[in-house]
């Protein structure tokens, strides 16, 4: 062994210093992901900052919204996409009854559904909806950048928007994501 | 009952891959016969124990036992029972299971066709496979045991994921692990050695046919992932630089590597340190992709449902297994002489190249995988990396990798002369740029020209390697023939593999012309697409086993000829509520028409159409590849017993 030279020695412990420091940058994402600051699936929504398109979308039996219905709102409102076809909205549905209860404003838009369906659905799942919206061409989805349901929109006084998430709520984004978001814009 | 045997199963299979860890290393370290004989019968012990967990699995399955978490998960009572099996697979505590399976499998194999191997180094081989499989199977046992029950049992299972239950996914798991598993050979043959701090000629033969059916394995995995992703995806695309994908890639393109440098250490007995790291560094690679793909870091359309204390568990086993190993590697590897002496332009040196590119093209497939993680790690930004940077970070490589392929095999060992080697390859170049030119003057301009020319060089240049053994022309006929025959096994399969990934070029550059639109057409009406005329006859509903159709019958016709007739539908299952688009893929062999039905939109349909010119051939280069593989394995050369018998046959003679 001792006729080796130095160099080509410690050549011989490159891989293993590379797959040490590979193995800890992973250990640290991991961490993060357990935090909940790192999301793999987390696309940054070029609309976070901006203001929400302008839309105005009917109801169901009464009147629909439209964009400046919810800068008019004089509350910070909680936009969410969903549809009567989708198993993670129905898995939602009971944290979004919550935050309605706790007077959070929630505004549904249902997404390419039946409007016997989207019925259905509220009176099976409860409906957490203060105002109830109907996209059945999916073009105010396209302009939010929707990719698929639910996903939900947070948006300020200004009509801002200020978060996405896409996929359904979960404790974790509502404890850290949500309220610290209503506590700075209410 | 049965679920608690094969949980049972499960545990004995642990206790017994703990005792193939500890006894045969500890026999082989003290020179202990009857504690190295003991091997093969504790590997052959957990792979009893570990098939008749995977049965009790597959049993729950079959008899619709919802009680069994994972069974009302993924499955239920009306999907047709060939999913059923194959869904134990479909889900991730399935699929651990199913890798430990083909891990004990490894082992067994090794206990059964290892009887010519020293008793020292088999014993190390199974011990060090030992080892690895308690990792695992800690791992399945306590983060993802497949036979947890529930209570109350539902009334029906969840059904699974409609994108699954398609017969090319279906098989398509256990081909792929058993690739990947099976690279866990060579590199329990890498430790072994350096262990016991030798490396020689001998070694190098045992570990090439191993390594050689992982490897076929692995690239038939990789052709069916990617052939499903072309026609179930109904994406038209065949190959999406997806993290999931690059995973296969990578052991694939370092244990390609590993195979040529193995050809080294048999026949020159150099490179050794080299090809050690390359064992190592492929099975690594392996375990790696599943770990990123299990923990969720990565994003991918194949994820499973993850769980990050699940990533911290396979992360601790990886630096064990991977960092062990490596620490071995730098403390042993400077004992393995090299004893070969090579120049630049020769067999070896040859080698030396495709193995240089070959790690490049790896190397630059994990930077493109990983750095969006670390740079959102390190920098805090959010990049994404596709396939703009895999295919101009790729090509180049390609180039000269296809160039060397067809002249390596012409050069001599130790030294060669690289004019006489090229001036035997004239035909293959002259033809090869007749192709490019000729190609160039068509709709191919640029590089699917050149890919077509590299493609003709690549199978001339196998073909002209075999003339030139044969000295076909130079010699009779009949002496000629004689030669062929007596041509090793290895030689007609390194030529059919060349050739094969020749025609696979061909496939990728054919692709790359492909003409698709997306048109709304009504029942009755017609569309032009790619020179052929399309008409939609008519839209009706269908129905199966677990899911209701929307069929679309679609009539192609040229110059007024019928072509094809195709029904594209989409399919909605009922019991997970997903829709899945199901193509309809026409082919003659060399085009493929490929058709997709969308949504409906006042009474007409959306229709997505493709032309694909020469598609097919993707996945006929990789069957031919795969072939090549399996004709080399064939060689008598590298059968385990032939050094023995070999040697037999000496001492009998004198």
């Amino acid at each position: 062994m001792s006729n080796v030279p130095l160099d080509r020695r410690l050549l011989l412990w490159a891989p293993l210093a590379i797959a040490a420091s590979a193995g800890l940058g992973f250990y640290a994402l991991l961490g993060r992901m357990r935090e909940g600051t790192y999301d793999p699936r987390g696309v940054p929504s070029p609309l976070i900052g901006k203001r929400i398109p302008t839309f105005d979308l009917p109801g169901d039996n009464g009147p629909g919204f439209s964009s400046a219905d919810v800068m008019a709102a004089g509350t910070p409102v909680l936009i969410n996409f969903f549809a009567s076809w989708c198993i993670p909205c129905v898995e939602e549905a009971p944290l979004l009854d919550q935050l309605h209860k706790q007077g959070v404003a929630v505004w549904g838009i249902a997404y390419k559904d039946k409007a016997a369906a989207t019925a259905a659905y509220l009176a099976r799942n409860g409906n957490p909806y203060a105002r109830l919206a109907r996209d059945d061409p999916g073009q105010t989805a396209i302009d939010f950048g929707v990719y698929g349901v639910p996903e939900t929109f947070f948006v300020d006084t200004d009509g801002i928007i200020r978060a996405r998430w896409p996929g359904a709520l979960t404790d974790d984004i509502i404890a850290h994501g949500l309220k610290p978001l209503l506590k700075t814009y209410s | 009952m049965t679920p608690e045997l094969g949980h049972f199963a499960l545990a004995l299979a642990v206790a017994l891959a703990g005792a193939q860890a500890i006894v045969p290393l500890l026999g082989a370290h003290q020179r202990d016969a009857r504690l190295m004989a003991a091997a093969p019968a504790l590997a052959l012990g957990q792979l009893i124990a570990l098939a008749t967990a995977y049965g009790a699995l597959i049993w729950s399955a079959v008899t619709d036992d919802f009680s069994v978490m994972n069974v009302a998960e993924n499955s239920s009572s009306m999907k047709p029972l060939i999913y059923k099996i194959t869904g134990t697979w479909g889900n991730h505590e399935g699929s651990i299971l199913l890798w430990c399976l083909i891990l004990a499998l490894c082992g067994g194999a090794v206990a059964a066709f290892g009887r010519n191997l020293p008793s020292a180094l088999r014993a190390r081989v199974i011990g060090v496979l030992g080892f690895c499989s308690v990792g695992f199977l800690l791992f399945a046992l306590t983060t993802s045991n497949p036979f947890m029950r529930v209570w109350p049992p539902p009334v029906d299972g969840n059904d699974m994921n409609p994108l699954l239950q398609d017969p090319g996914l279906a098989i398509h798991p256990p081909i792929l692990y058993a690739g990947y598993v099976g690279f866990s050979i060579p590199f329990a043959f890498a430790v072994a050695a350096l262990l016991e701090g030798r490396v020689d000629a001998a070694w190098g033969r045992w570990v090439r046919p191993w390594t050689l059916v992982s490897w076929l394995l692995l690239t038939g995995g990789i052709a069916l992932g990617s052939w499903w992703a072309y026609y179930e995806l109904g994406w038209g695309g065949y190959w999406f630089w997806d993290p999931v994908e690059n995973a296969s890639l990578l052991p694939w393109l370092t244990g390609t590597a590993l195979l040529h440098s193995a050809i080294v250490v048999e026949k020159r007995e150099a490179l050794k340190t080299w090809t050690i790291l390359l064992a190592i560094g492929t099975f690594s690679l392996s375990l790696s992709g599943t770990f990123l793909v299990r923990s969720g870091i990565l994003n991918s359309v194949h994820t499973f449902a993850n769980d990050p204390a699940r990533g911290v568990f396979i992360l601790a086993l990886l630096a064990l297994v991977i960092g062990g190993s490596l620490l071995l590697f730098a403390f042993r590897a400077p004992a393995l002489a090299a004893s070969g002496l090579f120049a630049p332009i020769s067999r070896e040196g040859a080698l030396v190249l495709n193995n240089i590119l070959l790690c490049s093209m790896a190397a630059v497939v994990l930077t493109g995988t990983t750095y969006p993680l670390f740079a959102e790690l390190l920098f805090g930004a959010k990049i994404s990396v596709g396939k703009p940077f895999f295919d101009a970070a790729v090509l180049p490589l390609c180039a000269p990798l296809f160039l060397a392929m067809a002249v390596g095999p012409v050069l001599s060992w130790k030294r060669a002369a690289l004019g006489p080697a090229l001036m035997r390859l004239w035909w293959a170049a002259l033809a090869a740029a007749a192709v490019g030119i000729v190609a160039s003057l068509g709709p191919a301009r640029g590089i699917p020209a050149l890919a077509y020319a590299g493609a003709t060089w690549l199978i001339l240049g196998s073909v002209a390697e075999i003339v030139e053994r044969t000295r076909l022309f130079r010699i009779p006929p009949s002496a000629s023939l004689s030669r062929l025959r007596a041509q090793p096994r290895a030689v007609w399969g390194a030529a059919i593999a060349h050739a094969g990934m020749g025609v696979t070029v061909i496939g990728i550059a054919g692709m790359s012309l492909a003409v698709s639109a997306v048109v709304a057409v009504k029942p009755g009406a017609s569309t032009e697409v790619g020179g052929y005329t399309w008409t939609l006859q008519d839209l009706h509903d269908a129905s199966g086993s677990n899911y209701t159709a929307r069929v679309a019958d679609l009539v192609v016709t040229r110059d007024g000829k019928v072509v094809a007739t195709m029904h594209p539908s989409r399919r909605s299952f009922i019991t997970q509520r997903q829709t899945t688009m199901d193509s309809a893929i026409q082919t003659d062999g060399f085009q493929d028409l490929y058709a997709v039905l969308g949504e409906e939109r006042d009474g007409s349909a959306i229709l997505r159409l493709h032309v694909n010119p020469l598609a097919p051939e993707i996945w006929f280069g990789a069957l031919i590849m795969a072939a090549g593989g399996m004709v080399s394995l064939a060689d008598r050369r590298l059968r385990i017993g032939a050094p023995r018998r070999a040697a037999a046959a000496v001492a009998a003679r004198a």
